[in-house]
């Protein structure tokens, strides 16, 4: 016959409370590691910002010499490596994640899809090595030259591709990055594809569409918020990216209308400048730069969150 | 030419380049794996494994490296994924739908994806500019950072996993919440939390970024927690950048070990979860 003892219920009251609280005391961990990212990023940077106003973000000079910094170049350059970036990764990523859940055989569809997804787990340095030692010189030899040649004709686009080919520059970051967050497109728009009831796209077949045009017309409408969610996912990735970029961006503070010129972006310049920063301003306005990667990545992704839980949500409700 | 052809014609054209994409994604992936072991097996030899980072133009090896590499993931591991395993477990056995779960689930989600150079800032703000030098202690506490959404995020996962059956036969015999999660929930989930603490291993002893200030680089053998400490992805970074042959030899070689490591972990994660959902599968 049980007997509950008194004093044994007591205790393991208490073990459940502590138990609790040490997992609230996790959770909450976790949301004040965010702030406390915000806050202490906002305290580095203030010398910085208070001393350089609004003028950080619209100035060019990046001066370590006469303690003058603009944020202007990184932020030119973050964005246009990561549009880059994504005007290559996007198509592509589509395309494999039309491949592998309409086309391939069953047999290589696991196979070919962890591929993919190792992709994503290769750290970013080695993506740096590769394009400066590999991909830089092939670019520089074959794709850039050929690229001045054709682009000198044609009027607007000749001064997206003048002067001689480094290799290095906005250019090769965006391939690079392309290469980097081309996994992580695929497979959310992939996941995003296997969302779709098949009773939909069976409707479609059933009518003789073809396959491009059940895909175009059916799984696409369907699925528009989970892709949009995806691709911002990526352009999260691309602009946060830091190794890869600096490996191969020639870390040069200026806009030039030219992509095969050198230039940097918000996290390379704090990769290669921050522990050789001299002086306060200057540590302060690297970390600024840092805030302001904050500010672009943290809505960016938070953004594709929102986005990929509503579709979570709707296809919770569909089941 | 009719509408039909054209249809069909469209149809192939699209149905081709999707293949042409996938096969330029595993070309690059193929690309990639070829040149780190074409490199990387030249500069491959015991002194690897025995010899600590010479100075410029000299012989040497990366034994500090793998030390330092190998010390802050363990310290990063230990530190972060605890916390991550019991924060998930709040979230999936004690509140799912409050607002705070709902907050702290797309914090972490956010903080998944965060650039991990703002997380090695924020460690060197809260730690670094406070000791006043960098430390082995900073570098893996950017690493345990780093560790904590991934554990966070696969704990909850596989939490929800275990049949509902299993945590209500506990409780019917009068167990309170805690003992149904040390003692049912976590043996049945056992091999998903060991997914993903390997995941997190393999996110993190990749990470260079983060390194670069806080745990800095060290040219000689230390073990000291308290004092800059050398790790392989800044040795790379370094080593490659540089003009030496020796220097330049030797990041090859970090970099196969490095992601052959990284590999391997990520390789082994997906079968142990692909083990558990065959199990879970004929149990159900």
């Amino acid at each position: 016959m049980a007997i509950i003892d008194p004093r044994h219920a007591a205790k393991q009251l208490i073990y459940e409370r502590i138990f609790r609280s040490a997992t609230l005391t996790a959770a909450i961990l976790v949301l004040l590691l965010l702030g406390g990212v915000a806050v202490s990023l906002v305290r580095g940077s203030w010398p910085a910002l208070s001393h350089f106003r609004f003028a950080f973000v619209t100035r060019e000079i990046w001066n370590p010499v006469t303690d003058e910094f603009g944020a202007l170049a990184p932020i030119y350059g973050t964005v246009v490596t990561s549009l880059i970036a994504m005007a290559i990764a996007v198509p592509t990523g589509f395309g494999i994640a039309l491949f592998l859940t309409e086309l391939c055989p069953p047999l290589l569809k696991r196979p070919i899809g962890v591929a993919v997804e190792l992709l994503a787990a290769v750290p970013s340095i080695i993506f740096g090595i590769w394009g400066l030692f590999v991909l830089a010189p092939v670019l520089q030899r074959h794709v850039q030259p050929w690229l001045i040649d054709h682009a000198a004709a044609i009027p607007g686009i000749d001064k997206l591709f003048m002067g001689p080919p480094y290799g290095i520059g906005i250019l090769t970051a965006g391939f690079v990055l392309a290469i980097m967050v081309l996994p992580f497109i695929a497979a959310t728009v992939r996941d995003v594809f296997d969302t779709v009831p098949p009773m939909l796209k069976e409707s479609g077949y059933g009518l003789g569409a073809t396959t491009w045009e059940v895909i175009w017309n059916v799984v696409v409408p369907h699925s528009r918020v989970g892709i949009v969610g995806g691709v911002m996912l990526g352009l999260g990735r691309a602009l946060g990216e830091t190794m890869a970029v600096t490996f191969v961006i020639g870390n040069a503070h200026r806009i030039s209308s030219s992509l095969l010129a050198p230039g940097t972006t918000i996290s390379s310049s704090i990769a290669n400048e921050f522990t050789e920063a001299v002086g306060d301003l200057y540590t302060s306005s690297l970390i600024a730069l840092g805030l302001l990667l904050f500010f672009i990545t943290f809505s960016v992704i938070a953004a594709a969150q929102a986005m990929l839980r509503r579709l979570e949500r709707r296809a919770l409700l569909a089941l | 030419m009719n509408r039909r052809t054209f249809r069909k014609i469209k149809n192939g054209a699209f149905l081709a380049l999707s293949m042409i994409a996938t096969s330029a994604g595993l070309a690059c992936l193929a690309a990639i794996l070829w040149t780190l072991i074409s490199h990387g097996i030249a500069g491959m030899s015991w002194r690897i494994f025995t010899q600590m980072t010479p100075p410029p133009g000299g012989k040497g090896g990366l034994l500090n490296a793998l030390y330092g590499s190998a010390t802050m993931t363990l310290l990063g591991i230990l530190v972060g994924s605890p916390i991550g395993v019991l924060a998930g477990t709040y979230l999936a056995e004690y509140d799912r739908d409050s607002r705070l779960s709902v907050t702290v689930r797309f914090i972490n989600d956010v903080l998944l994806s965060a650039p991990s150079i703002i997380i090695g800032l924020f460690i060197y703000e809260i730690v670094v500019v406070h000791m006043g030098h960098f430390s082995a202690i900073a570098g893996a506490l950017s690493l345990a950072v780093l560790a904590i959404p991934v554990t966070l995020r696969t704990t909850e996962d596989m939490l929800n996993l275990v049949p509902i059956g299993m945590k209500d036969s506990s409780a019917a015999l009068g167990a309170y919440p805690w003992r149904t999660i040390l003692s049912i929930l976590y043996p049945a989930a056992r091999s998903g939390i060991v997914t993903g603490l390997l995941l997190a291993v393999a996110r993190i002893s990749g990470e260079t970024a983060p390194l670069l200030f806080t745990a800095l680089n060290n040219q000689f053998w230390s073990t000291n927690l308290n004092a800059p400490m050398a790790n392989l992805p800044v040795v790379i970074f370094q080593f490659a950048l540089s003009p030496y042959k020796d220097w330049q030899e030797l990041a090859w070689a970090g970099a196969l070990i490095i992601t052959v490591t990284i590999l391997i972990l990520s390789i082994s994660a997906r079968v142990l979860l692909a083990l558990l959902q065959a199990k879970g599968g004929s149990g159900k």
